[in-house]
């Protein structure tokens, strides 16, 4: 998620290793960035992730949160 | 997959207790008792005054007038944590509306288009997730604490920010409401006065989804 409301950065499957890769360092670089892996997990479920899943169906980039 | 239960901005405030149900209990005590401290005194002082002189009475209606000023202060801070921050249409703002609809049931999709506050049931009570705060609603429904939260990136369209904070909150309920800082609790009528008219009626879904 970002300014323009969300981006696609990658796209995979379990059986496409090299998509699967080239997803792994995007979400690596978008780490490195800042962002945080999020997996929601149905109905008021959400999992914070440190590495890419290959079998989630969608995962979501967020920014920290802080108090204001 | 390595997943991690606890919210990793916890480690930016690491002095801070976890807000469980029970911190939240003992801060709904504290904030009752601390709105009786300043009102009752106030109260007090108008009546004796005009008990013992009459005319006293225009020094008695400043002090009812501190009675009633000071708590409408307060929760008038309560409510500003979900007050939008907002100002125009945001270039994103479409999109992010579709994603944030996305993470929400139909009810809560609908109320949040009209609110522009998300509601989520969690463990603690009922969450109202706004774009720069939060509203939690306690079981049963008479007392709310209100959290000033939020992203940390300021260009993000309105609908992406509460989307990002429901996110913190799915993952870790207590570690969000221990990142969030606490501004204010009390009954739910004194924040709904303060709030946005548009608003109000999310209060009165959650405190109803509470009870």
């Amino acid at each position: 998620m970002d300014r323009t409301g969300h981006t696609t950065l990658a796209e995979w499957t379990a059986e496409d290793d090299a998509a699967f890769a080239a997803a792994v360092q995007e979400f690596g670089e978008q780490q490195a960035l800042g962002y945080i892996g999020t997996v929601p997990d149905g109905p008021g479920k959400a999992t914070h992730i440190r590495q890419l899943p290959r079998d989630a169906d969608m995962v979501i980039l967020r920014r920290p949160i802080a108090g204001g | 997959m390595a997943t991690s239960q606890a919210l990793p901005e916890l480690a930016a405030v690491p002095w801070r207790k976890p807000t469980d149900a029970r911190w939240l209990r003992r801060w709904g005590r504290i904030w009752h008792a601390w709105t009786l401290l300043y009102t009752v005194p106030f109260i007090a002082a108008a009546g004796g005054m005009v008990w013992l002189d009459p005319i006293a009475a225009p020094v008695a209606l400043a002090a009812l007038a501190h009675a009633w000023i000071i708590p409408e202060l307060y929760a008038f801070r309560g409510a500003s944590v979900v007050r939008p921050t907002t100002r125009g249409a945001a270039p994103g703002e479409p999109v992010a509306q579709g994603l944030l609809g996305d993470l929400l049931g139909h009810d809560e999709r609908e109320l949040q288009r009209e609110t522009g506050l998300a509601l989520e049931r969690a463990s603690l009570g009922v969450w109202l997730v706004g774009e720069g705060g939060a509203l939690l609603v306690m079981p049963g429904g008479r007392r709310v604490h209100c959290f000033c939260v939020g992203v940390t990136d300021p260009e993000l369209p309105p609908s992406d920010r509460v989307a990002h904070l429901l996110l913190a909150l799915r993952e870790d309920e207590e570690g969000f409401a221990t990142v969030a800082n606490h501004a204010f609790a009390g009954a739910p009528w004194r924040v709904r006065r303060r709030l946005p008219r548009p608003m109000r009626p999310a209060l009165d879904a959650a405190r109803r989804a509470a009870e």
